[in-house]
Formats: C-alpha cells, structure tokens, sequence
C-alpha cells in the first residue's frame, strides 16, 4: 500500500465516518458541522488525486459558502432537536435502499475496475483555467448565467413582499 | 499509485449515505445536504477517472467544477424555498408537505 | 398517387415550397398570442387572423401548382435517427395536400373572423384565439407531413386542441366532462393508429409515406402485414373521424363553442381521420379485399344510425353534429369503394368542410340571438335574421344534395360510383340516407327559421364579423360543387386528387335524378310534419305518449287538409282528398317507423355503447382506489420508489448482460 493510499484512506474513513453521524445526527448544527468535515475530507481527496485547484474550490464553496448558507437557513428556520423529529418513519427501507445501492455499485466497481490504477499526474492551475477558457467557453458562461438566474431567483422566492 | 476501486468505494459510500439521508430526514435543510453528499461523490468519481484516463483537456476536473457551481446555485434556490414554505406552513418537515397528493 | 410518388418525389419544389410556411404560421401564431396576445388591443385575435389569412393566400399558390398540373413534390430535414430508421421532418405535396391546404386555412379563416363577434367579452377571449391558431398549425401539420410520425404528431396535438376548446367554458362541469370524454374517446383510437404504424414500419423499414407507398406499389410487402396495418390505420379513423361505435363523443363535443364546432367538424379533427385513410390509401387497396368491405360496413352502418338519430335532435348543434357523422360516413363510404370512390369520398370531405362549416357558423349566430340551444324555443327568425336565413338555407340545401350546390357533385358521385361498382347495400344505404339528411335539414331550417318566435327577448340579426364569413361561406357552398362537375365536363378536382390513373365515371342524368328525387322526398316530408308542426306542443322527450300524441296530430293534419284543399280545388276535389289521404298516410307511416326505429338505435347507442364506455371508466377508479395507496404525496416515499427501481433496473440489465 502507497502512501498516498494510506492518506486517502484515512480521509475515507474519516469523510465517511462523518457523513454517516451526518445523516444520524440528532441536532440539526451538528449535523452541518459533520457536512463540513465530510466536504473537507472529500476536498482532501481531491488532492490526493492531484487535483489542486478542485479541492481548493471545494474548499472556498463548499466549505466556505454553502454550509454557511446552510447553517444560516437552520438559523432563520425552527430546528427541534431528537430522532423522531428529524426523521420520518422509513428509516429502515431507506437503510435497505441505500445498502442495496452499496451493493449493486460494489459489484459493478469489482467487475470492471479491479485492477485499474491511478498515477495521479499534476494538474497544474493554469492547465484548468486554459482548458476552461478553450475547450468549455460556453458552457462556462451558460453556469454563470445560470447562477446568475438562480441568485435573481433566490432572492424573488425569499423576499417578503411578494408581488 | 492509488487503486482505483479504493476512490471509487468512497465515493460509493458517499453516495448511499447521501440516499439514506435524502429518503429518512425530514428537515428540508437535512435533505438538502445529503444531496450535496451524493453531489460531491459524483465529484470524487469525475476526478479520479480525469487521472485515470489522462485526458489532455481535463474535461472531468472542469466538469467537478461545474457540479459544483451548480450544486451552489441548488442550494440557494432550495433554501429559498425552504424559508418561503417555512414562513407559510411554520414547518419544514417534508413529510408535512404533501400538497402533491390530490 | 403511386405514379406520382415513384417518378416526380425528387421533382422541382416550385411553388409547393410555400406549404410548410402555411404550417408553420399558425404556430408561430400560437406563441406570439400566448406570450404577447393581452397586452396587444383586440386580445391577439388579429395575428391568428393574419397568419392564417396569409396562409390561406400562400395555399392558393400551393394549389396553383397542380392548377397547371404539376407533379407531387416532397421536401424533408433530417430529424433523428433510430439505428438504420431514419426520421424526417418534411413536407409532402400532392394535389389532396393542396385543396387541403385550401380548405384548412379558408375555414379556419372564416371561423377566426367569425369568433371575433362570437366570442367578443369572452373570459379567456385570447387563449381561445391561441388555441384556435395551434389547432389549426396542428391539421396543417398532418395535412403536410410526409411521414407517419410527424403526422402523429400533428395527430395528438389535435387532440389536445380539441381537448381545451371543447372544454373552453369548463366552469360547467358538463362542459369538461365532454371534453374528456372527447380526448378519451378519440385516443381510444389513437392506441390502434399508433400500432398501425409500429406495423408499416416494421413492414417497410421507413415512416416515410410516399416511400411506404411506393414500397406496397412494389409487391415487396406481405399481404398479411398490409391488412394489420390497414386496420389498425382505420382505428386511428374511426376514433377521430367519430365512425361507429367510436362516434359517442362528437355530439359531445357540441358543449365547446359554436366556432370550435365549426373548425372540428368541417376543416380539422374529424376530417384529420378520413384525409388519413386518403393519404395512406395504397395500404388500404393493396390489403386483403375484406378490409375495404369492413370499412364499407362500417361507413354505412354509421350513415344510418347518425342520420336517423339526428331526425329526433332538438338541440340544433346536436343535428349537425349528428349529420356531420353521417356525412363522414358518406366519405368513409366513398373510400371504401375502392380507386374509384377515392377521388369522390376526398370531394365530399372539401365540398362537405365548406358547408357544414357554413350550417354551424350559421346555428351560432341564431343561438348567439336567441340564447339557447333548443329549437323549440327559435322559430320565425327568417324575418329578423335575413342573413342568417338565406345562408343557412344553402347550407342546408347543399347538405341536402339539391342542385347545382356542392353537395349534390359530391354525394351524387359517391352514390353513382357505389352503383357503378356494384356495391348495391352501400348504394341502397346511401340513397335512404340522402333521403333522411333532406329530411332532418328541413325539419331544422323549419323549426328555426319560420312560423312563429317561441323564445324569450329580441333577436336581431348578428354583426358584420359574424354574417361576413356567413356569407362568404354560402357563396363557397355554391361554387366549390363546380370543381368536379362531372355534368358539364369540368372535372379539375379529379385532375388533382387521384388514385392510381384517376379514372372517372361520366355524369349519369338517371342517377341523379334518382338522388335529387330523394333529396326532394325528404324536403317533401319534412315539410309535411313540420311546416305547421311547431304550433302545437314542441315535439321533444318523447315519452311513451309521444306515438299517440304522433297518431292524433296524423289524423288531424289529414283532416284538416282533406277539408280545407278541397274546398279550395273543387274541380277535384274528391281525388285530391283521397290522393293526400293514401300518400299522407304512407308518408306519415314511413316516418312513423323511421322515427321508432331511431329511437331504438338511440337506446342502443345509450344502453350498449355507453354502458361499454361507463365499465371501462368503473374499472379504471376501481385500480385507481388500489393505486391511491401508492400516491401518498410524500415526496420522500416517490424518492424511495425511484431509487428501488434504480436497483431493479440495474439487478436486470446485469443479469441479462
């Protein structure tokens, strides 16, 4: 085992971990506290796999913006605290439905990449933003519109007085 | 060296939790993060095939980053809506909101 | 049409460029109204007014084309592949294209002008415009296409029109009711057309009509596969051209206004089902023989029945309705006589849009006087309403097939041909029928326009935007006959709508004055039972005294007239009296047991073919109680149904891989 592997483990195991306590938690704020470890952890992946420039946006939006925007919408919104009130009645066929999901992409990753390796090669900032600029213009300024429709819409949804 | 199927049990994992999450909460706001879970294993996958394949153009890197845009632009619409149907029924229980149901 | 479709596909466009324009304009239409149509004054009804206008212009041009007898021209983009099917979006023009171009744009014209009067105020006044644009970019689409999907398209678009115009005043429950069961029906009918062309494609490897044909031209194709498709095409009509049994939901489909009427019994909907069998002809001539005897019985059955039970109609659109059905039947009819009728069952469908569109616009503008549907409370509007008069009265002698109007050429070619091809039941059913239609229309103009008025309030005579297109529709009635006037050599109809060398009979004087002889009985007794009729009690809800009620007023007339007639014409006075008594008599009897016999098939309708209708609605709430339990309206519950299938999905693809 590498020692890249080894890193990438305990990010696993620690992303995982979190995000399990994520969807368990009793208490809505730890709950999006767990939600920042996961995306952190998963940000750490992301530079394992030698993808910096990834794992530094994960880092500044997900991290950075939507869990506090999260945390925010827990802030304005009634958040009681126990099992019963935050979860509905059907634990056990949503744990049935995602373990039989487990299982049905466990034995497709089994099948068809039991041997593949990844040599992560450096993929250098410049590298991404020419690509983006070259390669994916359009649909680069298609999302800034969409964000753009998106922050109009939010704001329209969420304010008081509506028309 | 990394062996791919370890990346890819992850983000496995990330993703049925995410299910898990999304099919027992009932806060909204709960919801809305386990999809950013299973958003963000769809993430670790387009990643880890971009260095498996090597693509010279990095389509799987600026493809994570448009999920990510978007899962943004997600989150606001939804938690929009969320304080919206918050301030009108007093609740965010999505078991509370069925006017789905005729 | 198979000469035309092997030699002259890849021929010069020409002017025949201009018919996918025509198609297109109502749609755009249809968005401008939507999206800009009440912030513009006059609601948008001007651009659906416009667009079809300039439509109808450019058809003119279209036809002009085969005016100089020019050769069926085929235009299409490729749309999608699907393996080695490859799907286009295309336009086809033949000579039936064209003069259904013509006929399309100058009815939906006609209605368009008209709702301006009509349907001035109206709530949803511009949605109504938009729809009304969409319905016809839709009849335009099938009438072009040049493929069976794109038709299909065209198809189900029209009945989703049809769906929201019959429904246009839907705060009455009964109005939406019939507009569902009108989409529901008419899809009944869908189901076996859609399957009829999974099978040609299957058959032939292209949706491609004029390939299709040329394909069958070839003999490539196994007899067995044609008559599948050939039936399971003529599904597809029946449903939308409301042929028996499949016919319940027209007279339905009189709850949408009178305009919408107009549009879906003359130009679109229910024409769409016979310019189908037209168009996909070949299948039809090329399956096993007894396909067409099928389409012959079915096409006289529903002639009959329709006829006779619009005799016993109070409800004015309710006769039209029920004489629109029987007149489809009369082209199902022409059809299904084989090549030879081809060219007479698509005249009727032209000559048949003009003046049925007319009788309908012309029954709104009475109900829009007189505020009611019934014509036990119209009566004597001949003085207050002249245009209307005048119009209706053509319309309903073309209906009736007096001469020279345009129903006469049509149905008299319908009626000798089936003669002439020794399809003696068609023929014998025909001609009743011819007699019953005259019957019917007299008995309507009859009760509406004269004797006394028997309604409440004033009527007047409608605005210009309501009698204009009247008018322009009556004159229409009179002179589209001449187009295929078989009498004085003028055959320019059949020049452009045939089927394989377009033969033609030559007009035969014994025929037709067996027609007109007929036509002229039915007026006769109909003006016997109704011209003082309406002074007694209105004839309607016919109860178990409805017979006695019938028997007395028979004595009385016959009294009456055997009375007073001879007073009047003493030089014979005694032959007369007993001539009017014995051919009274056999009249009377004659109408007497058509009037019984209708009711029965009226009973049938109700008891077998609604109850028939009534069970599937039962079974379908029946599964929808079980189902109800699945519908929860929790979203997470929906969630968890879709990732199970997920899984399902995935347990299967990897088993079988």
């Amino acid at each position: 085992m590498s020692s890249q592997e080894i890193v990438f483990v305990v990010l696993g195991i620690v992303g995982l971990g979190a995000a399990v306590r994520l969807v368990t938690a009793r208490n809505v704020v730890h709950a999006a506290l767990y939600l920042v470890v996961s995306l952190a952890m998963v940000g750490g992946t992301y530079l394992v796999l030698a993808a910096e420039f990834v794992a530094f946006v994960q880092v500044l939006i997900y991290v950075g913006a939507i869990v506090v925007l999260l945390l925010f919408s827990l802030m304005l919104t009634r958040a009681p605290i126990g099992r019963e009130a935050l979860d509905n009645q059907q634990r056990g066929i949503s744990a049935l439905v995602a373990l039989g999901i487990l299982a049905g992409l466990a034995f497709l990753i089994q099948d068809a990449f039991r041997d593949a390796r990844i040599e992560p090669d450096a993929t250098p900032t410049g590298a991404v933003g020419v690509s983006i600029f070259q390669n994916f213009v359009l649909p680069f300024e298609l999302v800034s519109v969409l964000l753009l429709a998106a922050l109009i819409g939010a704001v329209v949804l969420a304010r008081k007085d509506l028309p | 060296m990394i062996r791919l199927p370890l990346v890819l049990f992850f983000s496995a994992g990330l993703f049925s939790v995410g299910v898990y999450g999304v099919l027992a909460r009932r806060n909204a706001v709960l919801v809305l993060m386990s999809i950013e879970l299973m958003l963000n294993a769809v993430n670790v996958n387009l990643v880890a095939f971009s260095q498996l394949l090597r693509d010279t153009i990095l389509a799987g890197q600026v493809f994570a980053l448009f999920v990510i845009t978007v899962a943004a632009a997600e989150v606001g619409i939804g938690l929009a809506i969320v304080i919206l149907i918050y301030r009108n029924r007093e609740t965010i229980n999505i078991d509370e909101v069925n006017l789905l149901k005729w | 049409m198979v000469a035309a479709a092997e030699t002259a596909v890849n021929g010069e466009a020409g002017t025949t460029a201009l018919a996918w324009i025509v198609t297109v304009l109502p749609l755009v239409s249809f968005f401008l109204i939507v999206l800009f149509g009440k912030r513009l004054p006059g609601g948008g009804a001007w651009i659906g007014i416009v667009a079809v206008g300039a439509g109808l212009v450019m058809s003119l041009v279209v036809l002009s084309h085969f005016i100089g007898g020019g050769e069926a021209t085929e235009l299409s983009e490729d749309w999608f592949r699907v393996g080695d099917l490859r799907f286009e979006l295309g336009q086809y023009v033949d000579g039936l294209t064209a003069v259904m171009l013509v006929v399309v744009t100058t009815v939906s014209l006609c209605v368009q002008v008209y709702s301006l009067g009509y349907m001035r105020g109206d709530a949803r006044f511009t949605w109504f415009y938009a729809v009304i644009s969409l319905f016809t970019g839709s009849m335009l689409n099938v009438v072009i296409a040049n493929n069976l999907l794109q038709l299909l398209v065209g198809w189900e678009l029209m009945g989703v029109c049809s769906y929201l115009l019959i429904g246009h005043w839907w705060e009455e429950k009964e109005n939406s009711d019939s507009a569902i069961k009108a989409f529901i029906t008419t899809r009944i009918g869908d189901v076996p057309f859609l399957f009829g062309i999974f099978v040609l494609i299957v058959a032939t490897g292209t949706a491609n009509i004029p390939e299709i044909t040329g394909a069958i031209g070839g003999g490539a194709i196994s007899r067995g596969l044609l008559t599948a498709g050939a039936l399971l095409l003529f599904g597809g009509a029946i449903g939308k051209s409301a042929q028996f049994p499949l016919h319940v939901w027209l007279p339905d489909a009189m709850a949408g206004p009178t305009p919408v009427s107009a549009l879906i019994h003359a130009a679109t909907m229910v024409a769409a089902g016979v310019y189908l069998v037209g168009r996909m002809f070949s299948v039809f001539v090329n399956a096993d023989p007894w396909v067409l005897t099928f389409v012959a019985a079915i096409g006289a059955t529903t002639m009959l029945i329709a006829a006779l039970l619009a005799m016993i109609q109070d409800d004015i659109k309710r006769v039209l309705a029920y004489s629109t059905v029987s007149q489809l039947a009369y082209m199902v009819a022409g059809l299904s006589l084989g090549p030879a009728g081809y060219t007479a069952g698509l005249f009727h469908l032209f000559t048949h849009a003009f003046f049925k569109a007319l009788l309908f616009l012309g029954s709104g503008s009475v109900i829009h006087a007189v505020h009611s549907n019934n014509m036990s409370e119209m009566g004597g509007l001949r003085r207050p309403m002249p245009v209307t008069f005048w119009t209706f009265l053509i319309g309903s002698a073309a209906l009736s097939g007096i001469p020279p109007l345009a129903g006469f050429w049509s149905k008299d070619e319908i009626i000798s041909t089936a003669f002439h091809e020794q399809h003696y039941i068609v023929w014998g059913i025909a001609l009743v029928t011819a007699v019953i239609t005259a019957f019917y229309m007299a008995r309507a103009v009859l009760l509406t326009f004269f004797g006394e008025y028997r309604g409440h309030g004033h009527p007047h005579e409608s605005p210009a935007t309501i009698t204009g297109p009247l008018v322009v529709l009556a004159g229409l009635s009179v002179v589209v006959g001449f187009l295929n006037a078989t009498a004085f050599d003028v055959t320019l109809f059949s020049e452009w709508v045939h089927f394989g060398e377009g033969e033609h009979l030559p007009f035969n004087y014994g025929f037709a004055a067996i027609s007109v002889v007929g036509a002229l009985a039915g007026i006769a007794v109909g003006y016997r039972l109704y011209a003082r009729w309406r002074e007694r009690d209105p004839l309607r809800r016919l109860g178990p005294a409805y017979t006695l009620l019938e028997r007395k007023y028979f004595l009385d007339d016959v009294y009456l007239r055997g009375v007073v007639r001879p007073i009047q014409y003493r030089a014979s006075a005694a032959v007369n009296w007993s001539n009017r008594f014995i051919l009274d008599g056999i009249v009377h009897t004659f109408a007497w047991t058509a009037r019984q016999f209708s009711r029965l098939v009226e009973v049938v309708d109700r008891r077998v073919v609604d109850r028939g209708v009534n069970t599937a609605a039962g079974l379908t709430g029946f599964t929808g109680g079980i189902l109800r339990y699945i519908q929860s309206g929790n979203v997470q519950r929906y969630a968890v149904f879709l990732f199970v299938g997920v899984i399902l999905l995935a347990i299967g693809i990897s088993i079988r891989a």
